[in-house]
Order: C-alpha cells, then structure tokens, then sequence
C-alpha cells in the first residue's frame, strides 16, 4: 500500500517538474542550444580548424562530448536549484511536506527533473553537434551511465544549494563563482595532458575532469584518467550528496521552523 | 466516538528563545467542528503548524486517529487536510495541475485524481477557471482552491487556519455552508479564525489559547453560559429628557443613544418598563457586540482587539 502511495507520489513529483521546463522551454531549452551553437561555430569551427588534432582527433570531434556534458551539468543543476528555491519561496514545497511522501521520494522525484532536463538538453546540443561533425560512438553504455551518473550528482548538488539558498542570488552564486570555473577546467576544450605535472594533479582534483573524460571515452574510446576512478568518484559524489540532501530534508534545514 | 487529534504537553521554542507554545492540551473527537480561538501570535498557526509537520515541536505529543507523529508520521499525515492562512500554492500551475498533482502525493490515482479535481472545483465555483494559472484567481478564489487542494485526498480531519480572512461577507457565508456540508458527512473539522461570529456559528467545541496556553477548553454553549453580561444599545425617539434606568449600569451615549448592561439575573423587560413609564419610545435594539468577543476579551486580557483584526482584514 504505501510503496505504491509512494510510486504514485514520485511519478507525480517528476510529471510537475517534467511539466515545468516544458512549459517554459524558451528558458530552459533553447538558450542551451544556442549557446552550444555558439561554442560549435566560434571554438570548432573557427578557431578549431586552426588547432588541428587534439588527442587524435579532430578538435570539433574532440569537444563534442565535453559540450555535451557541459550542457548536461549546468542544466541539470540549475532545474533542480531554481525550481526547488522556487517551491520554498512561493511555500508550495509545503504542499509536499504535509502530504505523507517520505523524503527519500522528494529527493528522487527533484532529481529525476533535474536528470531529465539535463538528458533531454543532452540530446538537443547532440543533435545540434551532428551539422557540425559527424559523431562516432565507442561504447554506448559508458555514454549512459556516465551521463545518468552525472546528471544525478549535478541534480543533487542543485537541490541542497536550494535547500541552503535565502534568496534568488544564493542559487546563482555557486553555478557562477564555483561550476563555471570547475567545467571549463575540467577538460571540456583540451586535454590535460597538455598541462604541466604541476596543474594536471589539480586538475585531478576536480571531479568534472572524470565526468568529461568517462562522456568522452564513450564517444571516442580516449581519456585522461581511468573509467574505474571516474565511476569511482561519480559513485562518491552521489552517495555523499544524497545522503547530505536526506539529512537536510530530514531535519526540515530551509523548510521547517 | 474516537479521538481525531490528541495534544498533550506541546511545547514550541523558536530560535531565538521565542515560546510560541507552553505546554497545551488538546483533544478533538472524530466528526467534531472545533474552534482554536486566539489573538495574533498566541499560537494557533504553530500548534497547527507542528499537528502537520510544518514546524518542528519542542517537546510533547501529537497523535491523529491514533498515529503518533514521532513514530508514524506518514500514517497520521494521511489522514490530514490542510487550508493555511498563506497562499502557498504555485503561481504559475493552472488550477486543474495543482489539485492533480496534490492528491498525486498522497497516492491518489491520475484517473481518480481528474475526477476529484472536477467535483470540488465545481462545488466551489472554479471550474471555469480551471486552466487558468493560479496568480490570475482573486483573493476569494485563492481561499477556496486551497480549500479544494486540501480534499483532494479525502481527509478525515481538516483544518483550516484563518480560512476566510479577507473573503467578502457572501462567500464567507457560503463557505460556512461547504464546510458544515462536509462536516455532516463526516469530517472532523479544526478551524482557526478571530472573526468569532465564525466560531460562534460552525463549531461545537472550542479552546482559546493566548500566549502558548490554553486558557478555555469546553463546548460552545457551556463557553457562551460563562458570558454574564450582555449589553444592549438602544435606539430612543428624541426626547427632552435624558432617560434614567434604575438598577441597572447604562451610558446615554447621545440624546439618542443608550447602552444598557444586563446581567443574566436581570430582564431587559425592567428596561423596558423604566423607559415607557419615562414616556421615551425604544425604536430599536441590538447586541453591542458578539456575545462570544465579549468573551473572549475577558478570557485573554485587553491584548486581544479583535475589532481592529477584523477592520484591517476586510480594509
């Protein structure tokens, strides 16, 4: 009885926030997709042609991958942020926390929205992608589960920066000053093995280099580090940020008095 | 009859040191209309708050149809129904979406879902605004789709905190009949409200709580048998002479104007009697105020004006 209460709560939860970026997809989907069209014209095309080979590839076929997840992270971080922050501020969250849905659902439902709008712009910038390059795939599984995987960490990272968040400011604060910076960092344009020793082990330090070289090894069958240490850190991020996101639901953190 | 909702021993402290809540006891039966009368910040919206799960309590128990909130949170939220005194549904959702995805969370079927969502928006006259997004409703509007929010799921108990704050006099009155309708079938209902008119008419059993503390706790008719005085104003003809009332506390407020209190021991016939033997004509009569406000003003102390809350509500 109450699994398939909690079934029905949780498919309810991810057809509103389905239902959301639809409805305002000139928000969410289409400024994804022209800014990647940006990045395929200016860092592909105009500037790639004269980069040449970038592990062994052409440049364009090089950073389809990175673009891919780029769009991936920040959408699927930024659903949950503002769409969660959203519920607080308007207090229709409340409508949630009287109702018997067990936190473990809220939490799932939020970042099932999240993980969806992150796949769904996933799929738009591939398909943009292919009037560029042409897109060879190495293994079709490590592409699935590392887009889940990521999409899922980023979705949980935007719902306890919403959980945290007092103000609009607070969940553009942490895309702006911490995510940006890590993704462009993180190998999206070039490898890091271009780098010098010193900045390669920092770049160590930044799980989206995992992210971006598991997504790329997918693809091109390249990368800079190990699949098993990339799944390894994606496996840890999860756990931790979902057991962070439980214990600050739990406690009412940002939503109880 | 079962217990719908036990209270004991209830305390809330605020950060920052506030008591909200003292340590009440409550009790309300199933099929019960139960008032929870208080001036502002006496904590009524808290006590409510933590009966479903909207604020964290302090110390004490709250149990509803048996289901103790610190053990089998889930099961006694099942049976709840919730109208806040906030709007706090989205804005931007047409009203059908809200109601669908309410009942949603409370393991109601879609299918299910539609046919509720049409039955309670019919029965309270929103049904054409069905697809409309929820900040296009006015103010009256809002109140009865959160009303229709809170049934989606069939609750056996329904509170309902300050439910017609700001609602014109019309639809107050035809919300009163929704909810003793819903009541007579069944449901147990806790409102909290300071127009107490309101009070007076729906509920059965009362409490008044001021400051964190229950201060009364008893039905309607023993809580009104309380009120000793009443005062009466009268509507005199002009006359001449000023009117002299033996026996009774009166104000001649003008020379057409007197307030008259009157004890339970005394009959307003004495009055009466004393004006017309005056040769002064009563063109009218009427209550000062509601009988359950004089009440409760004398229960809770001067800090309770009600006649400015109900003034900046309806301003």
């Amino acid at each position: 009885m109450s699994s398939a209460r909690n079934m029905i709560a949780l498919k309810s939860i991810l057809h509103k926030e389905v239902h959301r970026f639809m409805r305002i997809w000139v928000q969410t989907l289409v400024p994804p997709a022209i800014t990647i069209s940006l990045y395929f014209v200016i860092f592909g095309e105009l500037i790639g042609s004269r980069i040449g080979q970038m592990g062994g590839f052409d440049y364009m076929s090089f950073i389809v991958p990175g673009l891919i997840m780029m769009s991936v992270i920040t959408n699927s971080y930024s659903n949950v942020a503002s769409s969660f922050f959203s519920a607080k501020w308007q207090r229709n969250v409340e409508e949630m926390l009287v109702a018997p849905v067990p936190n473990w659902v809220i939490v799932a439902g939020y970042v099932g929205g999240g993980m969806s709008r992150g796949i769904l712009v996933g799929c738009i910038v591939t398909l943009i992608s292919l009037l560029f390059t042409d897109i060879q795939i190495h293994n079709v599984w490590v592409i699935i589960v590392t887009v889940a995987l990521t999409s899922a960490t980023f979705a949980l990272g935007g719902l306890i920066n919403a959980i945290f968040a007092g103000s609009f400011d607070d969940i553009s604060i942490i895309p702006t000053f911490i995510l940006t910076p890590l993704t462009y960092l993180g190998g999206v344009f070039y490898s890091i093995t271009l780098l010098p020793d010193f900045w390669q082990g920092v770049s160590h330090a930044n799980p989206i280099v995992y992210m971006v070289n598991a997504f790329r090894y997918g693809f091109l069958g390249i990368s800079d580090v190990s699949l098993t240490v990339a799944f390894s850190v994606l496996g840890a991020f999860i756990v931790t940020l979902y057991v962070i996101a439980m214990t600050l639901i739990t406690k009412g953190i940002g939503l109880r008095s | 009859m079962q217990n719908a909702l036990v209270i004991s021993g209830l305390k809330k402290v605020y950060k920052g040191g506030f008591q909200a809540l003292k340590g009440i006891d409550l009790t309300v039966k199933e099929g019960d209309f139960f008032a929870l009368l208080g001036p502002n910040g006496a904590g009524k919206s808290t006590t409510i708050g933590v009966i479903t799960s909207l604020v964290n309590k302090t110390a004490g128990k709250v149990s509803v149809f048996g289901h103790d909130i610190d053990h089998e949170l889930e099961d006694a939220k099942s049976y709840l129904g919730l109208v806040p005194q906030e709007f706090n549904f989205n804005q931007f959702e047409p009203l059908l979406k809200i109601l669908v995805n309410q009942a949603g969370y409370y393991g109601v079927e879609r299918s299910i879902a539609h046919q509720r969502a049409e039955k309670y928006l019919k029965q309270l006259d929103l049904w054409d605004k069905r697809n409309d997004a929820g900040r296009m409703l006015s103010g009256g509007m809002k109140r009865r789709l959160m009303i229709a929010r809170a049934l989606m799921h069939e609750p056996k108990i329904l509170i309902l905190d300050e439910p017609t704050a700001g609602v014109d006099i019309e639809l107050r009155r035809s919300m009163w009949e929704f909810l003793r309708e819903l009541n007579n079938q069944g449901v147990t209902i806790i409102l909290t409200t300071h127009y107490l008119e309101e009070a007076e008419m729906l509920c059965r059993n009362i409490a008044i709580i001021d400051s964190g503390v229950i201060v009364e706790n008893t039905d309607m008719k023993s809580l009104l048998a309380k009120l000793d005085v009443e005062t009466i104003v009268l509507d005199l003809k002009p006359c001449s002479s000023e009117p002299v009332i033996e026996g009774f506390c009166y104000r001649v407020i003008d020379d057409h104007t007197v307030e008259v209190d009157v004890k339970k021991s005394q009959r307003i016939n004495d009055v009466f009697i004393q004006l017309t033997d005056q040769n002064i004509d009563v063109l009218s009569m009427r209550n000062k105020s509601n009988r359950l406000e004089e009440l409760f003003v004398s229960l809770v102390g001067s800090g309770a004006d009600l006649t400015n809350d109900q003034n900046e509500d309806e301003g």
